[in-house]
């Protein structure tokens, strides 16, 4: 019995010294998104509290713990509170999975991808569900949008994983990395890579696809009811999941941990530090696109993720396929 | 084992109960989120057996997919009000019609079961090594040798399912305006757009 509960301790705090830095790392992020928008804006962004405004999210972040929470009178409560508490879960248990080097890593399953996009696709139920307790027909017309918009272009980010996992032969996310030390598989996957970008900037309901929350038809969509720390989970979540859009394609398609080139000065650099610096990367590049880019229209966005990107990939997915067959490259299994 | 026997009976008691939930629960709403329930915790169990794929595939494809769209349904359609409809006015044909198809369902699924049998060499198969590999690499082998008529034929079965669901809901509405964006992308100023002189009080007629 003793050893269970030395067990369970030690995974408490495993799980603590992943979920503490990511907490922490979703607030900043925020500050840099803001940040980032402000600048291309040539406004300078938040940048009162705290040196350069680093703690504008905690402030932020105390302001909407001491605001009340609205529950509105006709809304299913029990569907209502669960549904920001199932997105920021969701949000979380996704990183137990994410290879931060070799070594560092919570749980290194062999389906790690699966898992990913398994936990990926099951944050459509956080929104459906406060769109629908809330019981109003802003939330619940944004609801409806998220869910087809997630669905939707699941399907192309599934077809482009598969596209990885048949260079690497693997499910495991430490094989997909390790695969990529003499070329990442941006070079020879490059059009995969801009279609998963584009199809995570959908599935994260980013900017120009932000069309569930778009405020000038359906005031904030799903969050409209939503007050105090509910909605502050909504958001965090959703930053979260952002960051885990951000990891999910710097492992795929960036080599992970791996340094750019393998050489003394560069490769000293510790292996966590390469991974944070590419999702911040990516992170940068949803935070520019947020900023630059008009909104799509709704059939517009059907269009591009149903008759563009899904044939695309399926195409890119049998030639990469005949490729591997014809020279002879397909994974030989060793694991 | 103990903490597998825990997690095993957690799982399965949750199953259970929440299968039993999706049948009486009286809000419908409520019968879809248990069916969920059902779902994950049935593919924890298949997690916990070893089968990690399958356990992924069915949160992936069931609760991921399939229970979206239930969801979706079951918000969309006012099913309360119907249900009302069902039991009150009592010229309802959909009670006996259910029944019908239920326990023409049953009676399958007793032929099916009753009549089942193992491949001989399903445990001795030489593509199986039940230690080496992984359980994903595993169900490639399997699938991809032995099994490849039926795993074709399923497929050719779910994309004529498709192809039937497509043509019953395709309905091509007249006068309905369609965008082109070819069109619309090639566009340019000379072809759209004309100046005129305009006389004071006189107007312009536009093309319409």
């Amino acid at each position: 019995m003793m050893d269970y509960l030395q067990i369970l301790g030690n995974e408490v705090y495993k799980i603590l010294f992943l979920l503490v830095p990511i907490l922490v790392s979703v607030a900043m992020i925020v500050w840099l998104d803001r940040r980032v928008w402000g600048l291309v804006q040539k406004r300078k962004g938040p940048n009162v509290v705290g040196p350069f405004g680093l703690l504008q999210t905690l402030a932020d972040a105390l302001k909407y713990i001491f605001k009340e929470i609205i529950i509105p009178a006709s809304a299913n409560k029990v569907v209502f509170i669960l549904a920001p508490i199932v997105t920021m879960t969701l949000a979380l248990v996704a990183w137990a999975v994410i290879p931060m080097s070799e070594e560092l890593v919570l749980s290194d399953i062999n389906v790690g991808v699966l898992y990913l996009f398994a936990v990926s696709s099951l944050g459509v139920y956080g929104i459906i569900m406060g769109g629908w307790a809330s019981n109003s027909k802003y939330p619940f017309l944004g609801a409806i949008r998220s869910a087809a918009q997630m669905v939707s272009y699941e399907v192309s980010i599934g077809i482009i994983i598969i596209n990885v996992l048949l260079c690497v032969g693997s499910l495991n996310l430490k094989d997909i990395v390790l695969a990529q030390q003499e070329l990442w598989y941006v070079i020879p996957l490059f059009p995969m890579f801009v279609i998963f970008f584009i199809s995570a900037l959908a599935e994260t309901n980013r900017p120009p696809f932000d069309l569930p929350e778009a405020e000038a038809e359906l005031v904030a969509g799903y969050q409209t009811e939503y007050s105090g720390m509910m909605y502050a989970m909504f958001w965090l979540g959703e930053y979260a999941n952002i960051l885990l859009m951000c990891a999910m394609g710097s492992i795929l398609f960036l080599g992970g941990w791996l340094p750019i080139i393998d050489i003394y000065p560069i490769n000293i650099i510790p292996a966590p530090v390469w991974m944070i610096l590419k999702i911040l990367f990516l992170f940068f590049l949803f935070a520019l696109i947020k900023a630059i880019v008009p909104r799509y229209r709704y059939d517009q966005l059907m269009r591009l993720g149903w008759k563009i990107f899904l044939p695309f990939s399926l195409v890119y997915l049998v030639l990469t396929a005949s490729f591997l067959f014809y020279f002879d490259k397909l994974p030989k299994g060793n694991f | 084992m103990l903490a597998h026997s825990v997690f095993f009976y957690f799982f399965s008691v949750i199953a259970i109960f929440s299968s039993l939930m999706v049948i009486t629960s009286r809000s419908t709403i409520n019968s879809v989120f248990f069916l969920i329930l059902d779902f994950i915790s049935v593919g924890c169990l298949f997690i916990m057996v070893g089968a990690e794929f399958l356990g992924m595939i069915i949160l992936i494809v069931y609760v991921g997919a399939v229970a979206v769209l239930f969801l979706f349904v079951v918000m969309m359609l006012n099913v309360a009000e119907q249900k009302q409809s069902w039991f009150i006015g009592k010229k309802s044909t959909h009670i006996p019609i259910g029944l019908i198809v239920s326990v023409l369902i049953l009676l399958e699924l007793l032929v099916v079961v009753g009549g089942w049998k193992y491949k001989d060499d399903l445990m001795s198969s030489s593509t199986l090594n039940l230690s080496n590999i992984s359980n994903t690499h595993q169900l490639g082998l399997v699938m991809y040798t032995d099994y490849i008529l039926y795993f074709q034929l399923a497929g050719v079965i779910l994309l004529l399912s498709m192809i039937g669901a497509i043509l019953l809901t395709f309905r091509q509405r007249k006068g309905v305006k369609k965008q082109s964006y070819l069109n619309q992308i090639s566009r340019d100023p000379l072809s759209s757009i004309e100046l005129r002189d305009i006389e004071s009080n006189k107007g312009v007629k536009i093309d319409d």
